[in-house]
């Protein structure tokens, strides 16, 4: 499960690497312009991949006093 | 007019009373000044974290940035959550190694690290250089505020030497417990005044947030994309990268990774903190709106934006809870930048000439620093004058400088040592300075490059030339010092 954190860059590859295909304005999603919604999009997406690797993460199995 | 003013000297009194007060029951010795004994869990080490992102200059700079350069301005909350992501892997063992080794400031950890009293005196003069503009960028975030949330009554200059001065009080109090009080209010306040008016503006005007940018895209279609040239998306995505880096290595942001109580708390915060960036989405909606509702901003005063739409908006009261909210995103910041700063200089400039010194001294001199910080903050406050985000990004420029040295003493086996580290940092301080005062960019250093080459963040140039410099001079001295054991011990066996 240790190789469970490159899950982290998704979220690199998602914004920075699509970039150049999602800069336009059209098509409007939930109101926003195109772009600006992928760049949201991932901010959420973000956050719902650290959970996962949160839980599955060894490193915070254990003991470790909160 | 009187009301908004008097709100925003409510906020002013309660920011002190709370930065105060928060000294009481702890005995305040450098750690608990510092670092909070290492003892916040997550909610207070989640909006301190938070506080450091959320300060003037998002909220004034980022409505600024939609207002005239329109998506360019995507770039803040990009950073800022990949930031977050990647803190995941490296915040926890910057923790732990700091807990182990009693570190409580961002230049001990490289002093520590690579052994190296020097390195831990380049880097706390490294870092308080970077940190200056950004105090600069708050001091004068907050008396644009003030002077405008009270329609003038109060001068900018004025309303920054009063911040000022509240701040350096309870940060001489209370330490970073001010910092984490302060930070309850203006986090509350911060959410609901940004969500409002956010909502209000784009619902008021036109309807809905989908109407704002249908007429933005009527007036000037450009404005909702990234350009071809100039800040074009390799401009964003180098620049993203740079600053995603560059995010824990100010001394501030790396202080606030050791308030917390556990390796679990930093990791759990990384969870939520990506959300919070979705705050700035509001912030762009008001820009959005302020570019076609209030056109004809210029340069600098397009920083004005929000404010300027607020008030043609709202009856004064509420432009008094919008001016306190400001000025509180202001003070949290300031507060916890002066503090490192000081710590740092405290512990790696103060303790290499007087070696002797005993804690109380150390306490009596960063508090000292506190004030001469502050001092220069707001001398250059009062006599510079340049756009918020520029500002910004020379200060990123500096301290990006310090990643290399930093990621690979994270590593189990660094081939990096303190020659190599000292010899890095000053070759991409000196590059980085040169290049930003002499304006130079991908685009002059190679002109016949093609267009996505040259929109490159010039940064970059800097630290490749630190990574290599860096490699070259361990590798160098490492080599030279196996040299000298071999031949002493050539030396010794031919006896």
């Amino acid at each position: 499960m240790k190789n469970i954190k490159l899950l982290l860059l998704l979220p690199f590859i998602g914004v920075l690497l699509f970039l150049p295909a999602v800069n336009r304005v059209e098509p409007y999603v939930l109101g926003l312009p195109f772009l600006l919604f992928w760049i949201v999009f991932w901010m959420v997406l973000s956050s719902v991949i650290l959970m996962i690797v949160y839980r599955l993460d060894p490193d915070n199995k254990g003991s470790d006093v909160e | 007019m009187r009301v908004s003013l008097t709100i925003i000297f409510i906020f002013l009194a309660l920011a002190l009373y709370l930065g105060i007060r928060a000294r009481k029951g702890k005995q305040m010795n450098l750690e608990q000044w510092t670092v909070g004994g290492r003892g916040f869990g997550t909610l207070f080490a989640f909006l301190l974290i938070a506080g450091e992102v959320y300060t003037t200059f998002t909220f004034l700079g980022g409505s600024g940035w939609a207002y005239s350069k329109g998506a360019a301005a995507y770039y803040v909350p990009t950073y800022i959550f990949l930031a977050y992501v990647l803190s995941y892997l490296y915040a926890p063992k910057i923790w732990k190694y700091s807990k182990e080794n009693d570190i409580i400031s961002h230049p001990d950890f490289f002093a520590k690290k690579y052994n190296s009293r020097p390195l831990g005196l380049l880097v706390a003069v490294v870092g308080s250089i970077a940190l200056v503009p950004y105090i600069v960028i708050q001091l004068k975030g907050l008396g644009i505020i003030v002077s405008e949330a009270s329609y003038g009554a109060i001068s900018p200059v004025a309303a920054s030497c009063l911040g000022a001065i509240v701040v350096a009080i309870y940060v001489m109090v209370s330490g970073i417990h001010g910092s984490a009080w302060t930070a309850v209010i203006k986090d509350f306040m911060i959410l609901a005044v940004v969500v409002f008016i956010g909502i209000y503006i784009p619902v008021h005007y036109f309807g809905g947030v989908h109407s704002v940018f249908k007429a933005v895209q009527t007036v000037k279609p450009d404005l909702l994309t990234l350009p071809d040239k100039g800040l074009s998306y390799s401009w964003f995505i180098s620049t993203v990268l740079l600053n995603t880096i560059g995010f824990y290595l100010f001394p501030h942001s790396f202080m606030v990774i050791l308030t917390a109580k556990s390796e679990k708390t930093i990791r759990k915060n990384a969870i939520t903190l990506p959300l919070y960036t979705l705050l700035l989405l509001f912030i762009f909606f008001i820009g959005f709106s302020a570019f076609v509702k209030i056109p004809g901003l210029k340069g600098a005063s397009g920083d004005l934006a929000l404010l300027k739409l607020s008030m043609q908006t709202f009856s004064p009261w509420v432009i008094g809870l919008i001016g306190g909210a400001g000025v509180l995103t202001a003070l949290v910041p300031t507060s916890v930048m002066l503090m490192s700063g000081s710590a740092g200089l405290t512990q790696n400039l103060y303790r290499l000439v007087v070696p002797s010194a005993t804690e109380k001294q150390l306490s009596i001199v960063s508090k000292f620093l506190i004030i001469v910080l502050s001092a220069i903050a707001l001398y250059l406050t009062i006599t510079g004058g340049e756009a918020l985000a520029m500002l910004n990004i020379i200060s990123y420029g500096l301290i990006i400088q310090l990643a290399p040295a930093l990621f690979f003493s994270l590593k189990k086996n660094n081939f990096v040592n303190k020659y190599g580290a000292l010899a890095g940092i000053i070759t991409g301080e000196l590059v980085a300075l040169y290049l930003s005062i002499a304006n130079v960019t991908m685009g002059t250093l190679l002109p016949n490059a093609p267009q996505w080459f040259k929109d490159i963040n010039g940064g970059f140039i800097a630290l490749m030339l630190n990574v290599i410099i860096m490699s070259v001079v361990s590798l160098i001295t490492k080599k030279m010092t196996v040299e000298m054991e071999e031949l002493h011990e050539v030396k010794n066996s031919s006896y």
